[in-house]
C-alpha cells in the first residue's frame, strides 16, 4: 500500500471517529434527563473528578505561582516595572496557564481514572450485566461520570487560579520584596471580571472535552487488560491535544 | 452509609472552596469597587487628548489614589475627551483651581489622572469641572517636536535628519 493510501486510510479513521464521539455525545445527551433523578451519582463523580484531585491541583498551583514569580520577577526587573508583576502574573493565570494546566492534570489524574474505571467494567462484562438487568449503563455509569467532570474542571481551574496568585504574592511580595500594595492594586486595576469569566468559560470547554473522551475512551475500550490499557493512553493523549489546540480557538475567539 | 456521607461532605467542601475561589478572584482580584466606602463625589475634565487612558484608572494626588476615573466619552460640540471622575468624599478640600494631568505610571503600567492642587478657598464637589487640565504625553507629537526643534536649530536640516534615521533603521 502507498504512502498516499495510508494518510487515506488514517484519515478515513479519523472522521470516523469524530462521529463516532459525536453519537456517543447524542446518547449521552439523550440520556442526560433521566439520569438527573438520581443526582446522588453525580455527586459522588464530582467527588472522585474533583474534591479527589483537589491535592495535587493545589499542589501545582502553588508551584506554577511560584514560578511565574520567579521568571516573571526577574523579567520585569529589566524594565523597572516589578510592580506590574501581579498583573502580569494574574492575567497569565487567569487566561491561559490556570485552564490549560489545570486541564492536562485532570486528563493526567481524572480522565485515566474515569478511562480504566469503564474500560474494566467493559472488560469484565458489567456493563453487559446492567443490559441484562434493563439498566442502561450509559444512564447509570456514563452520564454521572461525564457531568462530574464537566462540573468539576471549572471549579478546579478557579481553584487553581487562585493558588497559583497566592504563589506569585509567596514569592514577589514575601521573597524578592515587590510592593504589596501596588502588587495587588496595579492587578486589580488591570484584570476585568470578563477575564476571569474567560478562565471559567476555557474550563469548562476543557471539562466537557476532556471528560467526553474520557468516558467515551473506556466505554469503547477493547475488553481486555491491554484494551483497557491502551484506552487509557489513548484519553491522555487525546485530551492532552484536544485542550490545547480548543485553547488556541478558544483565545482567538474571547480575545 | 457512613461513607456516602462523607462523600457527600468532601463534595460539598470542593464545591464550596471552588465558589470561594471564584468569589476570591472576582472580588480582590478585579476592580469592582468604583466608589470606596464612605462615598465619593464626581467632577468632570476635558482633554484634548487622553491617551490610553482608561476607565477604572487612579485619580491621585501627591502619589496617593483618591478616586477612580468612571467613565470617558467623546464630546462632539467641543471636540475633546470628557472625564468623569469620582472622587472618595474623605478627600473634599481640594482647590476648584486644582489642576489634572494624565500621567503614566513606570515604563509599563497604565495611565492616571494626576492632580496637583491649586490655591483658591472653594473646593471641588459633586459636578465641578476641574479647568486647567495637561494632555497625555503622545509619544509621536514629542518626537514631532523634538524633531522640529533639532533641525530648527542646526540649520541645514539635511544632514542632520537623516543620521537619526538610518541609526533607528538598524
Amino acid at each position: 500500500m502507498s504512502l498516499f493510501g495510508e494518510l487515506l486510510e488514517s484519515a478515513r479513521n479519523f472522521i470516523a471517529q469524530m462521529g463516532a464521539v459525536t453519537l456517543f455525545f447524542g446518547r449521552t445527551l439523550g440520556q442526560m434527563p433521566r439520569a438527573l433523578l438520581r443526582p446522588g451519582l453525580i455527586v459522588e463523580q464530582v467527588h472522585n473528578a474533583g474534591a479527589l484531585s483537589l491535592v495535587i491541583i493545589m499542589t501545582c498551583g502553588l508551584f506554577v505561582g511560584g514560578v511565574l514569580g520567579l521568571t516573571g520577577y526577574d523579567l520585569l526587573l529589566r524594565f523597572g516595572s516589578e510592580d506590574a508583576l501581579g498583573t502580569a502574573a494574574a492575567l497569565a493565570l487567569i487566561k491561559q496557564l490556570g485552564p490549560v494546566v489545570t486541564a492536562l492534570l485532570f486528563a493526567g489524574r481524572a480522565g485515566t481514572a474515569l478511562a480504566s474505571e469503564i474500560g474494566l467494567m467493559r472488560a469484565t462484562d458489567q456493563l453487559t450485566a446492567m443490559e441484562m438487568m434493563a439498566v442502561d449503563p450509559i444512564r447509570r455509569v456514563v452520564v454521572p461520570r461525564f457531568l462530574g467532570g464537566l462540573i468539576s474542571l471549572p471549579l478546579l481551574t478557579i481553584i487553581f487560579i487562585a493558588i497559583g496568585i497566592f504563589g506569585v504574592q509567596l514569592v514577589g511580595v514575601q521573597q524578592f520584596g515587590v510592593d504589596q500594595a501596588s502588587f495587588w492594586s496595579q492587578m486589580r486595576a488591570a484584570v476585568e471580571v470578563s477575564d476571569v469569566m474567560e478562565g471559567v468559560i476555557k474550563g469548562t470547554a476543557f471539562g466537557f472535552a476532556c471528560s467526553l473522551i474520557a468516558v467515551y475512551e473506556g466505554y469503547n475500550a477493547v475488553p481486555t487488560a491491554e484494551g483497557v490499557g491502551r484506552a487509557t493512553t489513548r484519553t491522555v493523549v487525546i485530551s492532552a491535544v484536544l485542550v490545547l489546540i480548543f485553547n488556541y480557538m478558544l483565545t482567538a475567539v474571547l480575545l | 452509609m457512613r461513607s456516602n456521607r462523607a462523600v457527600e461532605f468532601s463534595t460539598g467542601l470542593f464545591v464550596l472552596l471552588g465558589f470561594a475561589a471564584l468569589f476570591f478572584l472576582v472580588t480582590q482580584i478585579t476592580n469592582r469597587e468604583l466608589s470606596t466606602n464612605g462615598g465619593s463625589y464626581g467632577v468632570q475634565a476635558q482633554f484634548e487628548n487622553i491617551g490610553t487612558l482608561k476607565a477604572g484608572a487612579a485619580v491621585s494626588m501627591a502619589g496617593v489614589t483618591i478616586g477612580r476615573v468612571e467613565s470617558i466619552r467623546f464630546d462632539q460640540t467641543v471636540y475633546k475627551a470628557v472625564v468623569d471622575m469620582r472622587i472618595n468624599s474623605s478627600f473634599d478640600r481640594i482647590p476648584t483651581d486644582s489642576d489634572a494631568s494624565i500621567m503614566t505610571a513606570g515604563l509599563l503600567g497604565g495611565q492616571y489622572v494626576g492632580i496637583t492642587a491649586g490655591g483658591a478657598e472653594e473646593f471641588l464637589k459633586e459636578g465641578s469641572r476641574i479647568e486647567f487640565v495637561q494632555d497625555a504625553l503622545v509619544l509621536e507629537n514629542l518626537i514631532n517636536q523634538l524633531a522640529a526643534s533639532f533641525s530648527g536649530r542646526s540649520g541645514e536640516s539635511g544632514k542632520n535628519e537623516e543620521a537619526p534615521k538610518s541609526e533607528e533603521s538598524k
